[in-house]
């Protein structure tokens, strides 16, 4: 449609007041597209909530690197990790800003496994079938991060505890709960809502949300 | 391959229940839906000022050139009361869809079927149920319904037709907070108990669809996986009180 549809007798809610903790230009600014903000932390899932015992979970980087590294959930909690605070866009469209997490960079967990020259993609898999695909430009240099406490405390299993990819630039089912892995490949290879309709890269400044977005 | 947007036109209007309302979308340009899938509407003044929201396709895709969603009024929310208050049957509404392909059934995938509501959670099953009759298909198939009180049944009496048409459908109401004199059904919420009795006759190779808010879809999705169900013929779909 290029000349702009009005919706008869709609405002609309405005939120432009100069209050609370930043200003509604601010919180314009902060929100992409079509979102609307919220403080809550909605749940959506396509399954049952995967339940691994934590002594038989792992986490793993395979596929084209020199060394495959493997961490049992001991050896995972032992690895540097910092505290994020990133706003969060779901494509069902909600955005909720200044989320607070802890989590180990995928920077790190990519430190000494050499990747191989024609690495170009990062596969997350999950616990349940659950998996996503990520250029490596996408998750370098600290703009992902494998999540295991939200707001202080351990994170719960339907928000894909005991942890989670975290990617704040996309839409947030590129976040794979209940992660297992990055397998490293050369060729890009859509994951599950990739391939059920959803577009391949999901940035949600460029309100990416479907195929051909 | 875009999802483009496209002009609806509201061709009617009506209520549910006190707080549920039906939207019947006219699409000359329809492509067509599977029971299960969304459309996203989006709001615009006329300052430029827009908002989008996802509501759930309630109607089956036998039905051409038009589509139907039912939509909850939430108090103080920003597109729902706009919907309920000031949408007339003539208005316009921009739409895209359909959208989303895993919380989707279709008489050809076969069954048992089961479907599990929670209050608004019902509208994608309700196109499943739909399309079930709709297609003549007499794959047994269950529903249990999760609502508060008798009137906030949304789709009762339909419901009440789809079960007495005597083609395999069967529907199970629990009502949580309020029962009408004589009651019948279940009242509580849903557990373990009652969904073993409810999938009893069905069987362990249902295909079982989930809709409600994330405590009723946790409960129910677990405690099918407990009941034997391969969680891979679990799909849920969620929502909670942000959906406004």
């Amino acid at each position: 449609m290029t000349e702009q549809f009005v919706t008869r007798a709609f405002v609309g809610r405005r939120d432009d007041a100069e209050t609370g903790a930043m200003g509604g230009g601010e919180r314009r600014r902060r929100t992409p597209p079509g979102q609307y903000l919220t403080t809550e932390f909605p749940v959506l899932s396509a399954g049952p909530t995967p339940r691994t015992p934590l002594d038989r979970w792992s986490l793993s980087i395979e596929g084209l690197v020199s060394n495959p590294a493997s961490w049992t959930w001991e050896e995972f909690l032992a690895l540097p990790s910092r505290d994020y605070v990133v706003d969060i866009s779901c494509v069902t469209k909600w955005t909720h800003l200044d989320m607070r997490w802890k989590g180990v960079s995928v920077d790190t967990l990519l430190e000494g496994v050499y990747l191989d020259p024609k690495a170009a993609f990062a596969i997350a898999y999950s616990d349940g079938g659950y998996t996503t695909n990520l250029p490596l430009a996408d998750v370098l240099n600290n703009q992902a991060f494998v999540a295991y406490e939200y707001d202080g405390k351990p994170l719960a299993p339907e928000h894909g505890g005991p942890a989670r990819l975290v990617v704040p630039a996309r839409y947030f089912w590129k976040s794979a709960k209940w992660i297992r892995g990055l397998r490293i490949q050369a060729a890009d290879e859509p994951g599950f809502w990739e391939s059920l309709g959803y577009n391949n890269r999901g940035d949600q400044f460029l309100e990416e949300r479907y195929t051909g977005d | 391959m875009a999802i483009d947007w496209q002009l609806a036109t509201v061709t009617a209007v009506r209520d549910e229940t006190p707080t549920v309302r039906s939207f019947t979308l006219g699409l000359p340009g329809w492509s067509g839906h599977r029971p299960g899938q969304h459309v996203d509407l989006r709001l615009t003044a006329e300052d430029g000022y827009s908002v989008e929201r996802s509501y759930s396709i309630a109607s089956e895709p036998e039905r051409a050139g038009e589509v139907h969603i039912t939509v909850e009024r939430i108090p103080g929310g920003e597109v729902s009361p706009f919907l309920h208050e000031v949408v007339v049957p003539g208005d316009r509404l921009e739409v895209r869809g359909p959208i989303g392909g895993y919380f989707v059934w279709e008489a050809s995938l076969g069954g048992p079927l089961l479907l599990i509501a929670g209050g608004s959670g019902v509208v994608p099953l309700m196109a499943m149920a739909r399309h079930r009759a709709r297609a003549g298909s007499r794959i047994p198939a269950r529903m249990l319904f999760s609502s508060r009180g008798p009137d906030e049944i949304i789709y009762r009496a339909e419901l009440d037709r789809l079960a007495a048409a005597g083609d395999g459908f069967v529907v199970a109401h629990t009502l949580t907070r309020q029962q009408p004199p004589g009651w019948t059904g279940y009242a509580r919420r849903i557990d373990e108990g009652m969904l073993a009795e409810v999938i009893e006759p069905l069987g362990a190779a249902t295909r079982a669809y989930a809709c409600g808010p994330t405590a009723l879809v946790e409960t129910v999705a677990n405690g099918l996986v407990r009941l034997g169900l391969p969680p891979d013929r679990i799909r849920t779909e969620r929502f909670g009180p942000t959906g406004t």
